[in-house]
């Protein structure tokens, strides 16, 4: 078989995605060509796959507090964003039009709220702090009478700050304002209780947590006021059009079972490599500076700029190095910005283009925190050496 | 998403630095739009003998700074001035799309070092530089 993956690379993008772990993909395989039927079909395989749905449902629900009727299987964490949004956004039509988000969302947020601004809605940007915090009182300030939806996310995928939900949860809640977050990266990372956080809709995807690409889910807390998004069939309670992605969803519900099994002691582990990281790179490269809140951040996010050089030059002699990272450079983002976030929290745009995110996984181990460190400062004098900037 | 050529030059760039006692120097690109480019040369009789560069930027930008100013060495200004941005892309067999911008600072980078010699040695020239890829008005910048 030829070799497609990044077999003996050292993998830093979890927070891109991550490797499905084995059992999920055990789990998922008879759901191929074994127990292929449609999962509303009447007959045998067919309630065989009914049957594994709704047993993945109700696994999915348990690990974060809901209720499995609350659980919708989505295509992907992004169609969960723009279901809940524009699902949400138009069923508040008849109260207003005016619909809160932040600076620091992911694009599947942002550019839905951007979408929703061109139907005539009227959207405010919350900005952050340094450390990419939202002020809960900055949401109180921004909703009016006309407003009907806030969306803030749980923890960002850039840089990795964990945002205060509860608070923020509790102002929409007290406003009767409907509250959304967007939790793909917290999912099966933090420990979640929706039948304790004020939440009305939290978006989540398989892939960020050794599960399948390709599947995502929305809680909807019972009694939230939302419209369709995908129109067809009387799939997910008439909610969400389309044949259930059944290997898919049941990789879901495998992955997410394992995962928040594991989430205190493989936490406890990501964060201790992250700071042997954080503290090493601090050590030993000058000119460096730590993107994200120093405490309240994800366990298995590591976010750095280095001044003077640039992100995509570093990335690939990291990658000629062994190690795969990612970074918010312009030539990365596919844009001439250089990443929203690093902008939001107030780098400056030359400073930004030379960031590197490191992100852990499950998997990820201390010896491989030290390959990094053995190579990094190396590859930073060297392109600082080729940078014509003071 | 580079290719092989690219690639060697990125990983092996060739002229890194500055000339010593430089003819002229050309420094292009904005930091904001995350490029900057600046090439050194040495010109004894109207001829190129030394060229240098220090990039602030992606693999493209250092790969075609570094293939830049092997094309330049050996040639004479009017030869160096007439190098294009699609040469110096196709002596690197190629660019990504997305990266074709870089290869516009290589050029400018070395009219501008060019320009710079002329400018010490009172000669005037009138050039159709930019200064940089022109792009950087699209973020909010002062453009060229």
């Amino acid at each position: 078989m030829a070799t497609v993956g990044s077999e003996g690379k050292v993998y830093f993008d979890n927070n891109a995605t991550t490797k499905v772990d084995g059992a999920v993909l055990e789990a998922m395989i008879p759901y191929f060509s074994e127990a292929y039927g449609n999962a509303s079909a009447v007959y045998g395989s067919g309630v065989a796959a009914r049957g594994a749905v709704e047993a993945a449902r109700g696994k999915v629900a348990a690990a974060v507090g809901a209720n499995p009727d609350e659980i919708a299987f989505t295509g992907c964490g992004t169609e969960s964003d723009n279901w809940a949004i524009m699902g949400a956004a138009r069923a508040g039509r008849g109260k207003g039009r005016h619909i809160v988000t932040t600076a620091i969302e992911h694009h599947a947020v942002l550019d839905t709220f951007k979408a929703l601004e061109k139907e005539g809605y009227e959207a405010t940007y919350l900005p952050v702090d340094r450390y990419g915090l939202v002020d809960p009182d900055d949401v109180r300030k921004a909703i009016r009478g006309d407003t009907t939806l806030v969306s803030v996310m749980y923890a960002n995928n850039e840089i990795g700050t964990v945002e205060p939900i509860g608070e923020i949860g509790e102002v929409c809640a007290r406003k009767g304002v409907t509250f959304h977050t967007d939790a793909v990266q917290a999912v099966g990372t933090l420990a979640i209780d929706l039948s304790k956080l004020p939440v009305d809709m939290l978006s989540a995807s398989a892939h960020k947590l050794h599960g399948p690409k390709g599947v995502g889910f929305l809680y909807i807390r019972k009694g939230t006021k939302i419209d369709k998004f995908m129109h067809g069939g009387g799939q997910e309670r008439r909610r969400r059009a389309g044949t259930e992605n059944v290997p898919g969803i049941v990789g879901f519900g495998k992955a997410l079972e394992l995962a928040a099994a594991e989430i205190p002691r493989k936490g406890e582990a990501m964060r201790a490599i992250c700071a042997r990281i954080i503290e090493g790179v601090m050590g030993s490269v000058p000119d460096v500076i730590l993107n994200g809140h120093p405490e309240r951040r994800l366990p298995n996010n590591v976010n750095l700029a280095f001044r003077r050089i640039e992100g995509e030059s570093l990335l690939l002699l990291l990658d000629m190095a062994g190690i795969e990272a990612s970074s918010g450079s312009a030539c990365t983002s596919g844009s001439l910005d250089p990443s929203h976030v690093l902008l939001a929290v107030g780098l400056p745009h030359e400073v930004a283009h030379g960031s590197l995110r490191v992100s852990l996984s499950k998997y990820s181990t201390m010896g491989e925190a030290e390959a990094l460190l053995k190579v990094l400062p190396g590859i930073v004098a060297r392109l600082r050496a080729m940078s014509p900037l003071p | 998403m580079y290719g092989q050529k690219v690639m060697d030059h990125f990983a092996n760039p060739r002229n890194v630095g500055e000339v010593e006692d430089a003819s002229g120097v050309g420094q292009v690109g904005n930091k904001k739009c995350g490029d900057v480019m600046r090439i050194s040369i040495k010109v004894e009789d109207g001829v190129i003998t030394d060229a240098r560069f220090k990039t602030f930027g992606c693999g493209a930008a250092v790969a075609t700074s570094s293939m830049a100013t092997e094309m330049v060495i050996g040639r004479t200004l009017e030869e160096a001035s007439a190098i294009t941005n699609t040469a110096v892309a196709e002596a690197l067999d190629g660019l990504p799309p997305e990266k074709a911008h870089c290869s516009n600072l290589a050029e400018e980078a070395i009219k501008a070092a060019i320009e710079d010699y002329y400018e010490k040695n009172g000669i005037s020239v009138k050039s159709g530089r930019k200064g940089c890829c022109g792009k950087c008005r699209d973020i909010g910048g002062k453009g060229p």
